[in-house]
């Protein structure tokens, strides 16, 4: 059956207009459009919900189960007398500067270990695979305690402060990161630094104007990846950020859910849009590329 | 030194002297200059405050870092580390140390009660047994404060003026003036806080009250404290410290309370004092976690749906994911490009605030799951076992097919159609075609992926605690609850958020997560192996 049925389609896509077969284009594809509206209502509806509780007059939970039946920008304008925009700050600064540093860090290191043959690279690259195989977020209470004693000897590097926690972000960065850069930075022809080389160019003019511009996507995914895994972070977050002027949106806005879920919806679904709109453009526009990523570093942030 | 300078290639003649090749310093070189004097400034403000508050294992640790850096960055031979340095510090402070200082917190009873030296809980011990002392004699008194920290003034029996906080114990100042019952009028570099004040601000009476003002470093010799705010007493504890016996007897019951192994102080009628210390503590948090009665039972079910939880989120999404990618990875469908954009949207929108809104879509009375889609009905989504495990489910369900399905989309397009064609040529059915040829194909791209995707929702912190924070509890003291995954009972457990903190037994429970994850990525490991035979 199965022979036939593809012989008949692969050649001819045009849809006759014979009983058979449009009866044949329903079995075969036709379904599959109501399917697709299906999961689309699957995939969309939360969204389009959250969009709509966003608009609504009232603000509270109970006030927007209907869609779309008043269209206000109360809630956004709500937002302002809120430590909203102040979390939206503190979670672009750690962010930024965590995924800035990872880039750094992990270009330079996959540089090193991709160009340079020193005793202690093979050992090096495999307790960099075994260091990243345990993740950080569960060493919670070591993180804690080591920013506690810290913040003793230089607040700024103790509980309830942003750079501290951008350190434990970029503490995680070389495990993740380096292979990922590894493999890429491999297929870089060597022939391109040895050329430079015998014109002169010193290492570091090798790595600074030949390797980086043209490792520059690997550096934009991971760049990308740090700063989602940052902006999507909780836990680590929820546990060094203590004070509300503090937090990023991942602590500030799971407060508003938790503490009377009710009456703060308003506030939360103008905030997610906000912060969703952004993200979700980035994620459409780069989805190529941040698959690939995901597949050789696997995580949703 | 030319190595260093990372100037502009120069074309010169080979014959040419070096003298002349030179062209001052690099811009690389001092920018790297200008680093390193900004590192070392920065690790010798470390170094020395670390040594201000004799913090010795960071005064090494910063000192031992700052000889390497610098070591590293002016020495030539050392080109590969100078690439490697600055992540690996980073690797080693927090995340290398991390997790060692883990393993070793795992050993201890480390937690409230048990915090910090020996000498540090007798201090504790001391200060909390502090009562005034009979018949001891009053000092004219004046609260003071500077940039917002109280402290006290006291006038001696010579009449000196002594001022100290709650940090810095008491200590002579000159030039202060007293007026003529005693009290300080002034104090130079404090604010005297007016009587005026005091009485009229309730939380500053409080404050007052709380105040300790210790008389010397040393916790024996007790400390000033004030009932009105106008003359203090010496208060210093019953308890006397033996550091020879390693006992601490109450002067006034007799009571001797000696050091045990177990970090307390231990009277012979086996009570104990609440200040106790760290000590080293052998399996016993692992064995408490399989044996302890309120623990052992939710701990084993927090487990087991650890485990489901991963796994089945996993074969759903994954699932989900093939199921759609098979289906519409057919090239006679119309806008493959927009459908596929519009079923990936739930990836692109942020986790956590996926988990939040579907926290507020599932509420009970106004959510709009219960109003939509059940007519109203009172369905009690996030409060009962069972439905909030299908909620955390479902939730994880929609998060995470799109990445399933797109993965499987791309794995799909990359499979070697003369493979397929055989196949049919050979009279293959379809679901054989799929059996056979599609799937085993595709788990060599995707099963390292399913792999890790299991070990990233083994720790899915975030999606349990914003959904419903592990809840609903289980019955008992055990503080944990149905939907609790290891993670976020281990977070419950280290109380980090408030209340009281067990970091041995959340250690522990945290050594357990590693070795799990360990085992797991060593199999993806093979697996990924095996697998890559079969191409």
């Amino acid at each position: 059956m199965s022979e036939q049925t593809v012989t008949a389609t692969a050649g001819d896509t045009r849809p006759r207009r014979t009983p058979t077969r449009r009866s044949r284009w329903w079995g075969e594809v036709g379904w599959k459009y109501p399917l697709a509206a299906v999961i689309i209502f699957y995939s969309i509806f939360p969204l389009v919900y959250v969009l709509s509780a966003s608009l609504s007059d009232s603000g509270t939970l109970s006030g927007s189960s209907a869609l779309f039946s008043d269209l206000s920008l109360a809630n956004y304008a709500a937002l302002s007398d809120t430590s909203y925009w102040t979390w939206v700050a503190n979670t672009l600064i750690v962010g930024a500067a965590s995924s800035f540093g990872a880039v750094l860090m992990g270009a330079a290191a996959a540089y090193a270990f991709s160009r340079f043959r020193f005793t202690g690279r093979r050992p090096g690259l495999t307790a960099l695979l075994i260091i990243q195989m345990f993740p950080q977020t569960v060493a919670f209470i070591s993180v804690f305690l080591l920013l506690t004693a810290l913040g003793n000897v230089a607040p700024y590097l103790g509980i309830n402060s942003k750079i501290a926690l951008i350190c434990v972000y970029l503490g995680g960065a070389l495990g993740a990161n380096t292979f990922l850069m590894y493999g890429f930075f491999n297929s870089i022809p060597t022939e391109i630094d040895e050329a430079a080389k015998i014109d002169g160019a010193t290492h570091a003019q090798i790595y600074w104007k030949l390797i980086m511009p043209l490792v520059t996507p690997i550096l934009a995914v991971v760049g990308l990846l740090a700063f989602i895994s940052a902006f999507g972070d909780f836990i680590l977050a929820k546990i060094v950020l203590v004070s509300e002027d503090q937090w990023t949106l991942a602590v500030g806005m799971y407060q508003w859910v938790s503490n009377q879920l009710t009456s703060n919806w308003g506030l939360f679904a103008a905030g997610a849009v906000i912060a969703a709109i952004p993200v979700l453009i980035l994620f459409l526009s780069l989805q190529r590329y941040i698959v690939g990523g995901l597949s050789a570093g696997s995580v949703k942030g | 030194m030319t190595v260093e300078t990372g100037a502009e290639r120069q074309d010169i003649e080979p014959q040419e002297s070096h003298a002349r090749r030179w062209r001052g310093l690099g811009w690389g070189f001092v920018a790297k200059l200008l680093m390193m004097a900004l590192v070392n400034a920065l690790g010798l403000s470390l170094i020395l405050s670390a040594l201000n508050v004799e913090a010795w294992g960071i005064l090494v640790a910063s000192t031992v870092l700052l000889v390497i850096a610098d070591l590293v960055y002016f020495m030539r031979r050392t080109l590969p580390l100078k690439y490697i340095l600055p992540g690996l510090v980073f690797l080693f402070v927090f995340q290398v140390f991390t997790l060692g200082y883990t393993g070793y917190v795992a050993f201890t009873n480390y937690g409230t009660g048990h915090a910090g030296s020996m000498e540090q809980a007798v201090d504790a011990a001391l200060i909390q047994d502090e009562r005034r002392v009979e018949d001891s004699p009053s000092y004219p008194l004046a609260i003071v404060q500077s940039d917002g920290e109280l402290g006290f003034a006291v006038t001696d029996s010579e009449g000196f003026v002594l001022v100290g906080t709650e940090e810095d114990a008491l200590e002579a100042v000159d030039g202060a003036s007293v007026d003529e019952s005693g009290t300080p009028t002034e104090v130079p570099g404090w604010e005297i806080v007016p009587r005026s004040e005091l009485f009229a601000d309730q939380d500053l009476q409080q404050q007052v009250v709380d105040l300790r003002v210790p008389v010397s470093d040393e916790a024996v010799d007790g400390s000033i404290r004030t009932r009105d705010g106008l003359s203090g007493a010496i208060y210093t504890s019953s308890l006397e410290w033996d550091e020879d016996a390693l006992t601490l007897t109450d002067t006034e019951t007799g009571t001797v309370y000696r050091a045990s192994d177990t970090g307390n102080f231990v009277a012979d009628d086996g009570s104990t004092l609440p200040a106790g210390w760290v000590v080293t503590v052998g399996f016993d948090n692992f064995v408490r976690a399989v044996t302890d009665a309120t623990l052992a039972g939710p701990l084993l079910k927090v487990t087991a749906w650890t485990f489901v939880f991963a796994i089945l989120t996993v074969l759903t999404s994954f699932g989900l994911g093939l199921l759609f990618a098979i289906i519409y990875n057919d090239p006679r469908i119309r806008a493959r490009r927009s459908l596929r954009t519009l079923f990936i949207l739930p990836y692109a929108f942020p986790a956590f605030m996926s988990a939040l809104l579907w926290r507020g879509m599932f509420n009970r009375e106004f959510g709009i799951i219960n109003d939509w889609f059940f007519f109203g009905a009172d369905i009690n989504w996030l409060g009962d076992p069972f439905l909030a495990k299908v909620v955390i489910l479902w939730v994880n369900l929609w998060l995470s097919y799109p990445y399933w399905f797109l993965v499987c989309t791309g794995a799909l397009q990359a499979l070697p159609g003369e493979t397929m064609e055989a196949a049919r040529i050979d009279g293959a059915g379809r679901w054989r075609q799929f059996r056979s040829i599609t799937l085993p194909l595709l788990m060599v791209s995707t099963a390292p992926l399913a792999i890790a995707s299991f070990a990233f929702n083994f720790n899915n912190f975030t999606i349990i605690y914003m959904l419903t924070e592990g809840g609903p509890p289980f019955p008992g003291t055990s503080g944990l609850g149905s939907t609790d995954i290891l993670i976020s009972a281990i977070y419950n457990i280290s109380g980090v958020a408030g209340g009281a903190a067990d970091y041995g037994l959340a250690s522990a429970l945290s050594i357990v997560v590693f070795v799990i994850v360990g085992i797991i990525s060593a199999i993806a490991f093979r697996q990924t192996r095996k697998l890559e035979e079969i191409q």
